[in-house]
């Protein structure tokens, strides 16, 4: 039976980390809520980008190359893993990490290199020892903007256009289903695909009559394709940052029960080493009494 | 007279969306005007000021580097940025104006073309900024 003083301090110790993940939990459910306001808000651009962007495919796809579309045969695969910068948040990391080890044992078998780029800092951690690593960006998860995202696309499609770089980019993050639901996802990043032309669904999307384009159409798409990179990786961002967020919210969650359900054990145990205590001394005081008859 | 729904939406959200009169924004090939009914159109635009007038109201705004559809007597910007005059910190637009063009004149001596592009378009930024602040 350990001693009644060890149980009361083991009893303080969970409750101040039961504390601990309780505030944690509330601050990421407020963090939450900013990045999924934050996602809203990126919504009407996204969907206006799309429509324009398939809109203009189908017009200029015929005419001229583009050096970000050209399908090569693939001898390199880079990798950009999206990764939160703090840990703290259930599996949400090794998650994403784990698709990409499972991307990258896939790619080699078919004789295929790898690189990663990493963004965040839990990915740099974790694949770091395989070696593979590129490029890392960390601690700009918490504050990133479009310029961020700008940079890293530069970067990625820079190395996709250099002799010997990659010949195929996948983006892989953690998709914000809900708040309880975030699947690691990994989406085609370059070459950059035609995008599918709108629903036919939806008649009024497609424009009557011509466009006039200023400049041509051509040139419009050069401007337009390292944008749409932007844009991916922005919204791959924007959705690890939300996923984060409500697996970390769950994780203290959980956390907070896990504590909880040690302190009611440990009472009990307390109570009963506390009885226990109680019982040895009656016997000693009744020992006592019955010595001195 | 007839008007023309503006709208212009950046990564944060969208900034305006209302009906207006007319539309002067910074093309590829330089400023261009948009009243209602125009034909469809696509272009780049600049990094620069776009105006809009709605009865006697003129509002001015800076936006950066995007692109605007005009399609259904609709006009549409989606930029990285755009602000309204009144928005605009002046003092931290001095500074970055200063710090470009501190850094231009440190990188001519060395050639480094990223790094000039760079600093170019944020000289670029930051008078566009400073003069859309003078309309306020």
């Amino acid at each position: 039976m350990p001693s009644l003083k060890e149980v009361k301090t083991k009893i303080v110790g969970v409750k101040k980390t039961a504390q601990i993940t309780k505030a944690m939990n509330m601050v990421a459910s407020a963090k939450l809520r900013g990045a999924q306001e934050k996602m809203e808000a990126f919504r009407p651009y996204t969907s206006k980008f799309n429509e324009t962007m398939s809109n203009l495919s189908s017009r200029a796809t015929t005419g001229g190359s583009y050096p970000l579309m050209e399908k090569r045969q693939v001898r390199s695969v880079e990798l950009v893993v999206i990764t939160s910068d703090r840990g703290l948040c259930g599996s949400f990391n090794s998650n994403i990490v784990k698709l990409a080890g499972r991307k990258m044992e896939a790619y080699e078998a078919e004789g295929k290199t790898v690189s990663f780029v990493c963004v965040g800092k839990k990915g740099h951690q974790l694949l770091r020892k395989t070696g593979k690593v590129r490029k890392s960006y960390r601690d700009i998860m918490g504050t990133f903007q479009m310029f961020n995202a700008r940079e890293i696309a530069a970067e990625v499609s820079q190395h996709f256009l250099a002799e010997g770089g990659s010949d195929k980019v996948e983006v892989l993050f953690g998709h914000f289903r809900s708040v309880a639901i975030q699947v690691p996802t990994a989406e085609d990043f370059l070459p950059v695909q035609p995008v599918a032309t709108a629903e036919d669904g939806e008649g009024t999307k497609k424009i009557s009559g011509e466009y006039i384009y200023e400049p041509s159409a051509e040139e419009i798409m050069d401007v337009l394709q390292p944008l749409y990179l932007n844009v991916m990786i922005y919204h791959a961002m924007l959705e690890v940052g939300a996923s984060e967020h409500a697996a970390r919210m769950t994780a203290m969650d959980n956390a907070t029960k896990a504590c909880k359900d040690m302190i009611s054990d440990l009472t009990v145990l307390y109570n009963k080493a506390r009885q226990a205590a109680i019982t040895g001394e009656l016997m000693d005081i009744v020992g006592g009494a019955e010595a001195l008859k | 007279m007839a008007q023309i729904a503006l709208e212009v939406v950046t990564p944060s959200g969208a900034v305006v969306s209302e009906d207006v009169d007319i539309v002067n924004a910074p093309g590829y090939g330089g400023d261009f005007g948009v009243l209602a009914n125009h034909a469809p159109f696509l272009s780049t635009i600049k990094t620069g000021i776009l105006s809009y007038e709605k009865g006697k109201k003129r509002e001015h705004l800076m936006v950066s580097g995007g692109f605007c559809e005009v399609s259904n007597n609709k006009i549409t910007f989606l930029v990285e940025s755009a602000e309204f005059g009144y928005q605009i910190d002046v003092e931290r637009a001095m500074r970055a104006k200063e710090r470009a063009e501190k850094r231009l004149a440190q990188a001519s001596s060395h050639d480094d073309s990223i790094n000039v592009a760079r600093a170019e378009s944020a000289l670029r930024r930051a008078i566009m900024r400073l003069k859309a602040a003078e309309f306020k």
